[in-house]
């Protein structure tokens, strides 16, 4: 069963309206999820399935864990993260926990690999009235398309009023494809002067949240390279700029990391989360041939967790991350 | 962005080098550890495999094995193997004999394929050329908003009839009006699209049809995994493009996708974007970028750029000032406005040979509003203060610490230095080279930062 939005959403005591119709269409959603999730990652599969059918299906040697190996290097799990699983899978093999046969050691690899992607999984923490989410990451890989289908998911599937703030004052017309998609989610925009301070932006967001009794703020910030020292001061001080105005906020920092990344997506969570404390990982651009399996480094080196997955344009492509289909839609058939 | 990379093979090599003779078994090493830091570095598994086995073979060549210096000529292997994997020499753009030249702009989403249009149509313009941009991305909100902003900041006319239009009927009227306006180059921006969106992927095929354009260029996203190599073969197949630029090459991604791309398509990296400034886009240099890798330096690359940025016969003159130790605050301010006019001085330091081994000088991260403040104090200075250092007393550091809101010990630091510099300067000039531990005091900045630990190779 997947994970469902009313699962990776924690609301706290309110009670989320419009979810009567959400369930109705739930069903029939997430079987269309589940098949697009499946077909999205396809390719991947055939490619994986090529290395990983003439291997563990034939006999359980040597070569295999080198082709396992080579077949998890291949969906950019990393060098350390893909020793580390393939070298546990091994010596579960060697110590006979798991029996020396090709099905009983794929499925094994792929409980091994749900796990990795499990490590500190927990709901966004929406329980806060209003409750701050903020997003970051680099250029390119998805923040405002992403903030856009988070609002649609909150307003109109739970009936939650939601302000973005258009934070990223930086690049051209940012806060117009922003507005766009307040418009279409029925949210509310707060926005400043293009190259305005991106904290005065959050901050009269909030005031406004405030003011109209919101119940969400989602910050959208400017995509920048984990490398740019002080633009990545200027997004530690719009945390500050809201910490001030409510101590435990942002309730949840979201970081989007495009699918296609290779390695150095570990080093964009890393310091993105020195800097703002990131919750969890939202993996886009999922749809293509690219696997992600940077998540499982992410996860498994700094336990930040995949939260939200793109597999899509559309409004329902943005998906809770299951970590179970996951690693199945990985290497099952 | 491949200093990772550069540093492992340096290190490696600096192994092979100190032995003097190499045995198979050396070599061997010295290729795990190549292909593990061009693993870790993004190269694609299937190129990595390739190039440790051409590069074994040439290693283990009678000419290597039997030569005097065996490290030394596998370092010159590895770079010149580097360098043809990136693609050889730099290769050029095919411009139209007459009428504009029509240059497509393809890529996945998020990219930066719009940023990469502006970026280019600047650097038309900076050759004196008449640029148009066409926007054709109606599918991506605001992406024609951005393309208008960023071209007008780019000095270049932008064709755009909106979202409601069709992108192919955009780009040929954009053509059309091309051709009436007698424009010199037309760059077609595109809407990002998955190379397996065959709807998408059919109308860039219909773009490129109607629009015949002398190139098309691929935009890859330097941070890519190993997915870059199945991205740029279905682009190859669709686009036909001819070349690819490199975006964010500002980070510290490894960069393996510029070396797997190449590999993979034979089409070379044109052009490579590093940065958020719009200047911050220069061409593709596959045989400087391999030195760099390998740390000897990317001087080229920054001669043109200080031939670009830099009045010759003022460069000459300060020189003479600087032999003859007549250099006063006030060259000091011209040229170090000289200087920050060849970009980030972070960037430019790391294209200096030998730095990449100095690694906290690679990493001091230079506070380019330290450089504000030097100006400042220095323009706070009356001339005669300026020419003649000397006779800045106690009353007139805290007049000149007042006028340039710094503190005294600021306007200290600052007439040290360039008593310091004097001296390095005037030995430069006469042909000596600076102890790394004067250059990076130097650059440093002040005399908080700790000494840095030279690793010199």
């Amino acid at each position: 069963m997947a994970t469902t939005w009313q699962e990776i959403v924690d609301l706290g005591t309110r009670s989320p309206g419009g979810v009567a119709t959400a369930e109705e269409e739930a069903p029939e959603q997430r079987r269309g999820v589940f098949k697009r999730l499946r077909e999205s990652l396809s390719k991947s599969r055939q490619a994986l399935q090529e290395e990983i059918s003439a291997s563990v299906f034939d006999k359980i040697d040597d070569e295999t864990w080198e082709l396992l190996e080579e077949a998890l290097i291949l969906a950019d799990v990393g060098a350390p993260t893909t020793a580390a699983v393939v070298e546990r899978l091994e010596q579960e093999v060697e110590s006979g926990a798991v029996p020396m046969d090709g099905i009983a050691v794929r499925d094994r690899l792929i409980e091994i690999l749900a796990e990795v992607a499990s490590t500190g999984r927990a709901p966004i923490d929406l329980s806060a009235e209003p409750a701050i989410l903020m997003m970051v990451g680099v250029n390119g890989t998805g923040k405002t398309t992403t903030i856009g289908k988070i609002a649609w998911h909150l307003s109109k599937e739970m009936g939650l009023s939601v302000i973005l703030a258009a934070a990223d004052t930086y690049r051209a017309a940012a806060a117009e494809q922003l507005e766009t998609w307040a418009e279409r989610a029925g949210a509310e925009l707060v926005r400043g002067e293009a190259d305005s301070d991106p904290g005065a932006v959050a901050y009269d967001a909030i005031n406004a949240a405030r003011t109209r009794g919101a119940d969400v703020v989602i910050v959208d910030t400017a995509g920048r390279l984990h490398t740019q020292n002080n633009l990545m001061d200027e997004l530690a001080k719009v945390r500050r700029v809201i910490q001030k105005q409510i101590p435990e906020a942002p309730h949840e920092t979201l970081i989007s990391i495009d699918a296609t990344t290779g390695q150095n997506g570990l080093r964009q969570a890393k310091v993105f989360s020195e800097s703002v404390d990131v919750d969890g990982v939202v993996l886009t651009k999922l749809d293509g041939t690219a696997r992600g399996g940077i998540a499982l480094a992410i996860a498994s080196d700094l336990g930040i967790p995949v939260k939200l997955i793109g597999v899509g344009e559309t409004l329902e492509d943005l998906r809770p991350f299951d970590p179970g289909d996951y690693a199945k839609a990985l290497l099952a058939e | 962005m491949f200093d990772q990379l550069s540093e492992r093979l340096q290190s490696t090599l600096s192994d092979v080098r100190s032995r003097g003779k190499l045995s198979e078994s050396d070599v061997d090493s010295a290729m795990r550890e190549i292909r593990l830091a061009l693993l870790e570095a993004d190269v694609n598994f299937k190129v990595v495999k390739a190039f440790t086995k051409t590069l074994k073979e040439r290693c283990l060549g009678e000419d290597v094995m039997s030569s005097l210096d065996p490290g030394q000529q596998v370092v010159k292997i590895v770079n010149e193997e580097l360098a043809s994997l990136m693609g050889g020499t730099g290769s050029e753009l095919a411009m139209a004999p007459s009428g504009p030249t029509v240059i497509l702009m393809a890529g996945l989403q998020g990219s930066g394929k719009t940023t990469a249009c502006a970026k280019l149509a600047q650097y038309f313009k900076k050759q004196g050329k008449d640029v148009a941009l066409a926007a054709c991305d109606v599918y991506r909100p605001a992406a024609v908003e951005q393309l208008v902003t960023m071209g007008e900041r780019a000095g270049a006319h932008v064709y755009s009839r909106g979202t409601e239009a069709d992108p192919v009927e955009i780009a040929t009227w954009a053509l059309d009006e091309a051709r009436s306006e007698r424009r010199d180059v037309l760059v077609i921006d595109t809407a990002g699209r998955l190379h397996i969106d065959q709807g998408l992927m059919a109308e860039l095929a219909k773009i490129r049809k109607q629009t015949r354009p002398h190139d098309v260029l691929l935009v890859v996203d330097a941070m890519t995994g190993q997915d870059a190599v199945g991205v740029a073969e279905s682009f190859a197949e669709v686009a036909e493009f001819d070349g690819v630029v490199m975006t964010k090459l500002d980070g510290d991604a490894r960069g393996g996708a510029a070396l797997s791309v190449k590999a993979v398509t034979g089409k070379p990296i044109l052009f490579a974007s590093t940065g958020e400034k719009i200047a911050d886009f220069d061409k593709f240099h596959p045989d400087r970028m391999a030195q760099r890798i390998l740390g000897m330096g990317d001087v080229l690359s920054l001669i043109e750029r200080a031939e670009q940025q830099v009045d010759e016969d003022e460069a000459e003159a300060l020189q003479e000032k600087m032999k003859r130790d007549q250099f006063t605050l006030e060259d000091f301010l011209k040229q170090m406005k000289q200087v920050r006019k060849m970009g980030p001085l972070s960037g430019i330091i790391g294209m200096l040979p030998g730095m990449g081994a100095m690694k906290q000088l690679k990493n001091a991260d230079v506070d380019e509003r330290e450089l504000d403040r030097v100006e400042a104090i220095i323009l706070s200075m009356t001339p005669r203060e300026r020419a003649n250092p000397g006779i800045i007393n106690g009353s007139r550091r805290k007049r000149i610490a007042a006028g340039s809101g710094t503190k005294v010990t600021q306007v200290n630091n600052l007439v040290k230095q360039f008593d310091q510099m004097k001296v390095m300067m005037k030995a430069m000039v006469n042909g000596r080279m600076p102890t790394p531990q004067q250059m990076a005091k130097l650059a440093g900045g002040d005399q908080r930062a700790p000494r840095p630990k030279i690793r010199r190779r």
